[in-house]
């Protein structure tokens, strides 16, 4: 049997789930722990959980997440044998030390980090009146705890001036004019907005992406982006790292070929961009460039506090660091050495109960990733949540507004709590059915969402609901249906299947196209009866009686609450019946449209030998 | 009208496919294309790639359908490509002797300078493993990378078939059938691999690996399946905590 990587067959244990809870795996291993003592052996509870963004995606996501977190605690099946486990650079301090860094004007670089981790009201980003800092009001009452940004808020409120009026958006590979937008049908409407003199709401708006997708047109100005085939880049421990739980590992793409168009790589632009108009950290003293050479002498030399940089391997100028170390300008070359790779592995007492393992912390010490030998308490009751808390019971200088009290009082208790989600629909109206989408798994082996051959294994998204829905809304395969919301409605066909909740209905996303984008025929499968659900999601939620209406999101981190939505489905009429609809003016692309088909690899096809023909 | 090799060897070179782990992710289908359309038959032809049809030669695609209903239900993704059968039907019809079965290791294979494009052998298949190349005009089929598995110039861990050496889940083996001994063979033997429509006598090297039972009992914690009651009204959360504090004084 040869697997690439020496795949090995899963084997079931056979053993009832609840013998898990009963039952201990030990490992033979010696530690200490962090008071200095010794141990012979890992002991762990076998219960592991699974889990993707869904949890988090609705109003009361985190407090879902910590519920689940606290279960784990409970149950002892955290970074143990058999139970869920760090992957590097975590665990980390909770909460980490980093706050977000709050604004300082134009042309001076942030004292920090752009995204944080706000401890108490303290550290929220507000000025003295309380307004938000952030475009998209992320650490300010409305979102106090928004370590992603709210990207999803982010063309509403320059639209509306809330907090400010902006004069440019800078948007890469965020498709906000369809798949990436909530609600991408007034996203649309708002970047194309004016105001009474004629002037656009959003005046300037930059884009660069790789492809004709439905953004672009929506810009005053495209940069045009390679591939991932014809840049450097990097998939760096400081983002989303590839570590696995025995070790840290990241990872650097290299051009392997040369773009044969009017094309750069869009962080070489943002380099030069910020060399150009002489940003601090950009420019040297005597304001020439510091990365002339683009991302590829970012990379390499770009140092977020002495020693630690975008690549952890071979650091150093003997080139023996990992994870912090001087930076060595034969980095990339033993990266493309390594294939790319780098990994480094954890000794073995240093790979379970990381929080509590002095053998971890003097592997991660040298290495960045912790600064100091200290247990990390898991945190049954959180404090930081409770200060807030606090706040919103009317203690200390800094309060929420008075339309955000009871939100702030509920959502941040500091103990798991759930509470009804905002954005579900009102079932006495009969939006009684869960609406979700996932990504197709075959667009996770290319970059863009759109290429010759993932349209041929699929061009066109049904709704599938269960079986039994069917029958009692007198639906059938081929059928097609309204999916109707509170906030608007899209025609879909219907599929039936088994394996789908009796009260929840779902589709792939991003199959739908808007007619003309990404270079299709106008009426391609893709825009006649492919269709998104973003166009029935609001980014905000229905006007509250003083006529406020609160963002879609998770009231403590921002997290667009994509998975609250609720729908009902009505049967089309007959001459409604075969395509989508809400539909969009054509996009009138400015390239030559593509046709006819493809040949890819014809030209390899020299004269071969009989032998080469597979005859012997 | 073509003849099977009369002095076959043992070998027998071919795919174990895991039904019970493969999710569909279409990886496998996607490297193949991939792969041979630079390779042995390439190129892999798309027609009308940006139009209102689009449609092309894949080797390997993945048919994701139910089976079973209500809690016995189950989504299957099956992947199908060429079977590599011992007794090809494809072969035996091909008028020309474009297609032909290898002495050596049993892969099935075209000579696209013999085809006719009468695609008999594709009304042979029973399994529509042939792919006809409506613009070059010949038929085309999986070639179990030929050009990777005897490729000296790649690396001795690459020298697997394209959709063997991408699939991220281990789902789909590679090696010879014809030993018993092989770690296939006893892959297949453990997990009771089984042909493709063997009533139709085309002994298929290719194996399937059927879903794993006891599926249903998975998910048993012993827990209630409903709801414990609610507690006090007076609280508005943290009735997860109440019920760990029960089950936890138990």
């Amino acid at each position: 049997m040869r697997g690439r990587r020496g795949h090995h067959q899963a084997h079931r244990s056979g053993a009832p789930a609840e013998a898990a809870f009963e039952q201990a795996i030990e490992i033979r291993s010696g530690w200490t722990d962090w008071t200095g003592r010794y141990h012979d052996k890992f002991v762990g509870r076998p219960v592991s959980m699974h889990a993707m963004r869904g949890v988090s995606a609705h109003s009361n996501g985190f407090q879902t997440c910590r519920a689940i977190h606290l279960l784990q605690m409970l149950l002892g099946s955290i970074d143990c044998p058999g139970g869920f486990r760090y992957k590097p650079p975590f665990p980390k301090a909770a909460p980490p030390p980093a706050k977000p860094a709050a604004q300082v004007g134009p042309m001076h670089a942030l004292h920090g980090l752009p995204l944080g981790f706000p401890q108490s009201p303290d550290d929220l980003l507000l000025d003295i009146d309380g307004k938000p800092h952030r475009i998209d009001k992320a650490f300010s009452w409305e979102a106090p705890l928004a370590v992603h940004g709210l990207m999803h808020m982010v063309i509403h409120n320059a639209w509306a001036g809330d907090p400010y009026p902006i004069d440019t958006l800078f948007f890469y590979m965020a498709n906000m004019a369809w798949n990436s937008a909530m609600n991408a049908p007034d996203a649309m409407r708002m970047m194309s907005d004016k105001d009474e003199s004629g002037q656009y709401k959003i005046p300037h708006i930059i884009y660069a992406d790789a492809y004709f997708s439905e953004m672009v047109a929506y810009a005053d100005l495209v940069f045009p982006d390679t591939t991932y085939l014809e840049r450097w880049d990097c998939i760096s421990l400081l983002d989303r790292p590839i570590s696995d739980p025995d070790g840290a590992g990241d990872a650097i793409r290299r051009p392997v070929i040369q773009p044969d168009r009017d094309v750069r790589p869009f962080q070489d632009v943002l380099l030069d961009l910020g060399a150009r108009l002489k940003l601090p950290g950009m420019i040297d003293g005597n304001g020439k460039a510091l990365y002339p050479g683009g991302l590829k002498d970012y990379l390499v030399w770009h140092e977020r506090r002495p020693g630690i940089g975008m690549l952890a391997g071979w650091r150093g100028h003997d080139e023996d660091k990992q994870g912090m170390g001087e930076p060595n300008r034969r980095q990339l070359d033993r990266y493309v050495e390594n294939g790319c790779f780098w990994r480094g592995e954890i000794p073995e007492k240093a790979r379970f109960y990381r929080f509590a393992n002095r053998d971890f912390f003097d592997w991660a010490i040298p290495r960045g990733f912790l600064d100091k030998p200290q247990q990390i308490v898991l945190q049954l009751y959180s404090e930081p949540l409770r200060k807030f808390q606090l706040a919103a019971e009317g203690h200390g200088t800094r309060q929420p507004p008075e339309h955000l009290r009871d939100r702030v009082r509920q959502s941040f208790d500091p103990l798991p709590c759930w509470y009804p989600p905002f954005g579900a629909a009102a079932d006495n109206e009969g939006y009684v059915l869960h609406a979700i989408t996932q990504r197709p798994m075959h667009m996770y082996h290319s970059w863009g969402s759109q290429n010759a051959w993932l349209r041929q294994i699929q061009a066109r998204n049904p709704l599938f609901i269960a079986r039994k829905l069917g029958d009692r809304l007198g639906l059938a395969d081929g059928d097609w249906v309204w999916i109707e919301s509170p906030h608007g409605s899209v025609k879909a066909e219907i599929k039936l299947m088994e394996g789908v909740n009796l009260d929840t209905v779902w589709t792939w996303n991003a199959i739908g196209k808007r007619a003309g984008a990404w270079s299709l025929s106008a009426t391609a499968p893709e825009s006649a009866k492919g269709f998104l659900l973003n166009h029935v999601i609001s980014e905000l939620l229905p006007p509250q009686p003083d006529g406020h209406r609160y963002a879609n999101i998770d009231p403590v981190t921002g997290q667009a609450a994509w998975y609250d939505l609720k729908v009902r489905l009505r049967k089309c009429m007959p001459q409604e019946a075969g395509e989508t609809a809400p539909k969009f003016d054509p996009l009138d692309p400015p390239l030559p449209q593509a046709r006819g088909g493809l040949a890819y690899g014809a030209e390899f096809r020299a004269h071969r030998t009989r032998a080469e023909r597979g005859r012997a | 009208m073509t003849s099977l090799p009369a002095h076959a060897s043992d070998r027998k070179l071919g795919l174990v496919i895991d039904l019970d782990i493969c999710v569909g992710c279409h990886a496998c289908a996607v490297n193949c294309k991939e792969w041979n359309t630079g390779g042995h038959m390439a190129p892999l032809t798309d027609y009308e790639a940006w139009g209102d049809s689009p449609a092309g030669v894949w080797f390997n695609r993945i048919h994701a359908f139910e089976a079973g209903e209500g809690a016995n239900g189950r989504t299957v993704h099956f992947p199908k490509s060429c079977l590599h059968c011992a007794q090809p039907a494809c072969v035996t019809v091909c008028p020309t002797g474009a297609s032909f079965k290898r002495a050596e290791d049993g892969i099935v294979l075209v000579d696209e300078d013999l085809c006719i494009g009468c695609k008999l052998c594709s009304w042979a298949c029973p399994y529509g493993a042939r792919e006809f190349d409506e613009d070059v005009g010949v038929m085309k089929k999986c070639t179990l990378c030929i050009d990777r598995i005897y490729n000296d110039k790649l690396e001795e861990v690459d020298r697997v078939p394209a959709c063997v050496a991408t699939c991220p889940v281990g789902a789909r083996h590679f090696g010879d059938l014809g030993d018993p001994n092989s770690e296939v063979s006893k892959l297949v033997a453990e997990r009771e691999g089984y042909d493709l429509m063997p009533e139709l006598g085309y002994k298929p090297t290719n194996k399937y690996l059927p879903p794993r039972t006891g599926r249903a009992q998975a998910g048993c914690t012993g827990a209630p399946a409903k709801p414990l009651s609610e507690a006090s009204p007076d609280s508005t959360g943290n009735k997860l905590l109440r019920w760990l504090d029960r089950a936890l004084s138990r």
